[in-house]
């Protein structure tokens, strides 16, 4: 069952479930965090409507930089607006941004340890018929391994206004990883979001879970459904959205891996480097568990509907089921 | 123009002199670094820091400062000299340069050293910084109130295609409180820079980007002040000077030698070279 006590979306199981963009939901942060704070800036390398902050364009022109097509001058401009006191978000697509410009990233934004927040929208598979060479699946890898960054990279678009808020009042370097297509509405206004704080979405209706499984991004719908089918089959399991995989909530995850002893972490990214691998680097050291991991394995995309692309690289919801079964089966 | 006062002038050369002497002994000390840039930008330094910046040593990060940023970064002994001699730190702190624990990293590093304005040393990242400054100094008003960004480049380092990209931005904002100053010694690691990446007539190049650009011999005094107060004149755009320098100066047997970029020298070359020094301004 859905976690009564976060006050999650109870149509979530419907066919006709509400969807919307996580894209569009930080487009609506950042205009909400521009009226609060006069020091957010927004730069932009020419992707203005399709990243969505043409909602804080058109309310804060003053505060607005079209940048053109460079995200490298893009990200170290940024750097140098913060040292004087700005919150700058940096906008573009994942492979550009962080990809394109990850050493003026490294130098001038966490080597420098300004709060400088970089927006990846267009993030995975999901992405679509755009193809392989626009389906950022390397970001979460590429930011996480950076000293001073908070990656975070939230399950829909309610989620994402919030993390887009939250992080606006922070001094953290931070990656906000975003995605195209119009997915589920798992939270509501009112269930809670912290920063570094996981959040267990699915529980069974009694007793302890078999499988944990942690997932990040909009695939969190994906887990959820995986779990509720199971469920059907009596294997109990618990879903969290990890919604920030840097810094890492130990305590969240170890307390599920003690319940579960199996873990199944989902992401549309790459196997290595992602989000699953933080998973791994960390319970290999403190709580050594069998995990199965969902994610691209060393592949790049390729044009398709983002749903033929889910079954073709096996991130779907059937090989959810069938790593939790597999897993199971090594505990 | 605008001539300085003899004895301004004088004063500035004894301070760049003193400047030189520590750069050569604290890269003697540290047993490698970068020799060819610190001494080649030394007068420009001296200038900035002794005469028209806007800065408090006992204040580092006063509101109303100038910001000076340096883009490339391994020229660093000339600025950790120029910040030891103008009350930052002590002058004895510069033989730490390079060393464990040190606030004087190879290269830049605002963690060790939080009042500079930014770590450097990767290149081609300065310029983009500076224009973020100036941009959000304007966005404030600071840009009125006379607050300037000095952004220290390399000619090398303009191979760097994000140079570009910034100097297109700087222009497209009209951004008149930032002045940038090219280090044009002609040499790089790997030689002469015609040889290695042409950047041909330079001025012609940033002229077509729409700056207000003015050459200058960036060891004369009096053509370094007139070159700012120029570039501070004019409203319109962000101002280029392309500083000619000449790589070592102040060391005769070193002066124009690509070799000196990246080595420093040994304690007796530098006990040679300061002993020279020493006798400029007995």
């Amino acid at each position: 069952m859905l976690n009564p006590l976060l006050k999650l979306n109870t149509k979530i199981f419907n066919q006709d479930v509400e969807k919307g963009e996580t894209r569009k939901g930080a487009g609506q942060g950042l205009v909400k965090a521009g009226i609060d704070n006069k020091n957010i800036v927004v730069l932009c390398a020419d992707l203005t409507e399709s990243t969505r902050v043409n909602f804080f364009a058109e309310q804060f022109p003053e505060r607005f930089i079209q940048i053109g097509i460079a995200e490298q001058n893009m990200a170290a401009v940024a750097s140098g607006i913060a040292s004087v006191g700005k919150i700058p978000f940096i906008s573009s697509y994942g492979i550009f941004n962080p990809g394109r410009n990850w050493e003026q990233i490294r130098t001038t934004i966490c080597y420098n340890n300004q709060p400088v927040k970089i927006i990846g929208s267009h993030a995975g598979l999901s992405v679509g018929p755009d193809g392989g060479s626009h389906q950022a699946l390397e970001d979460i890898a590429l930011t996480r391994v950076l000293p001073n960054m908070v990656v975070i990279s939230p399950a829909d678009q309610i989620e994402a206004k919030k993390a887009i808020m939250t992080c606006s009042l922070t001094k953290d370097p931070t990656y906000i990883r975003l995605t195209r297509n119009s997915t589920p509405i798992i939270t509501t206004e009112e269930t809670p979001f912290a920063i570094g704080k996981a959040q267990i979405i699915y529980l069974p209706d009694v007793g302890l879970a078999h499988v944990g499984i942690i997932a990040t991004g909009p695939i969190l719908y994906k887990a959820i459904i995986a779990a509720h089918e199971l469920g059907k089959e009596g294997i109990k399991t618990k879903v969290m959205n990890l919604s920030t995989i840097k810094p890492l909530d130990k305590e969240a995850i170890l307390s599920l891996a003690k319940e579960t002893k199996a873990i199944v972490t989902v992401e549309d990214h790459q196997i290595a480097g992602g989000m699953g691998s933080t998973i791994a680097e960390f319970l290999s050291q403190n709580y050594n568990i069998p995990i199965e991991f969902i994610g691209v394995e060393n592949s790049f995309g390729q044009s398709g509907t983002p749903l033929e692309l889910e079954k073709y690289y096996h991130i779907d919801i059937l090989d959810i089921i069938e790593k939790v079964k597999k897993v199971l089966k090594r505990k | 123009m605008n001539n300085l006062e003899d004895e301004k002038i004088k004063y500035l050369e004894i301070k760049a002199n003193n400047i030189r002497k520590s750069i050569i002994e604290m890269l003697a000390e540290a047993g490698s670094g970068h020799t060819a840039g610190a001494l080649g930008m030394t007068d420009i330094f001296t200038f900035l820091y002794f005469h028209i910046l806007k800065h408090d040593p006992k204040n580092p990060y006063w509101q109303d400062r100038d910001r000076l940023v340096l883009s490339n970064g391994h020229i660093c002994p000339v600025l950790y000299t120029t910040l030891a001699h103008s009350g930052y730190f002590p002058t004895e702190e510069l033989k730490t340069l390079r060393k464990f624990g040190s606030r004087l990293q190879g290269h830049p590093h605002r963690e060790f050293m939080p009042f500079l304005e930014t770590s450097s040393g990767p290149l081609g990242e300065g310029l983009s910084q500076a224009v973020g400054m100036s941009i959000g100094l304007k966005m404030d008003n600071r840009d009125a109130l006379g607050n300037y960004v000095y952004c220290l480049t390399g000619d090398g380092e303009l191979d760097e295609g994000e140079n570009w990209e910034a100097l297109m931005l700087a222009s497209k904002e009209k951004l008149s409180n930032l002045i940038i100053i090219v280090d044009r010694n002609k040499i790089q690691i790997d030689g002469d820079t015609e040889k290695v990446m042409p950047l041909a007539n330079l001025t012609d190049k940033m002229k077509s980007f729409n700056l207000f650009v003015q050459e200058i011999n960036g060891h004369n005094f009096n053509e370094i002040n007139n070159a700012i107060l120029e570039a501070k004149k004019n409203k319109n755009s962000p101002s280029v000077i392309i500083a000619n320098t000449i790589p070592s100066k102040g060391v005769k047997e070193w002066e124009g030698d690509y070799l000196w970029h990246g080595k420093a020298p040994n304690k007796t070359e530098a006990e040679v070279a300061i002993e020279k020094l020493n006798k400029l301004y007995a």
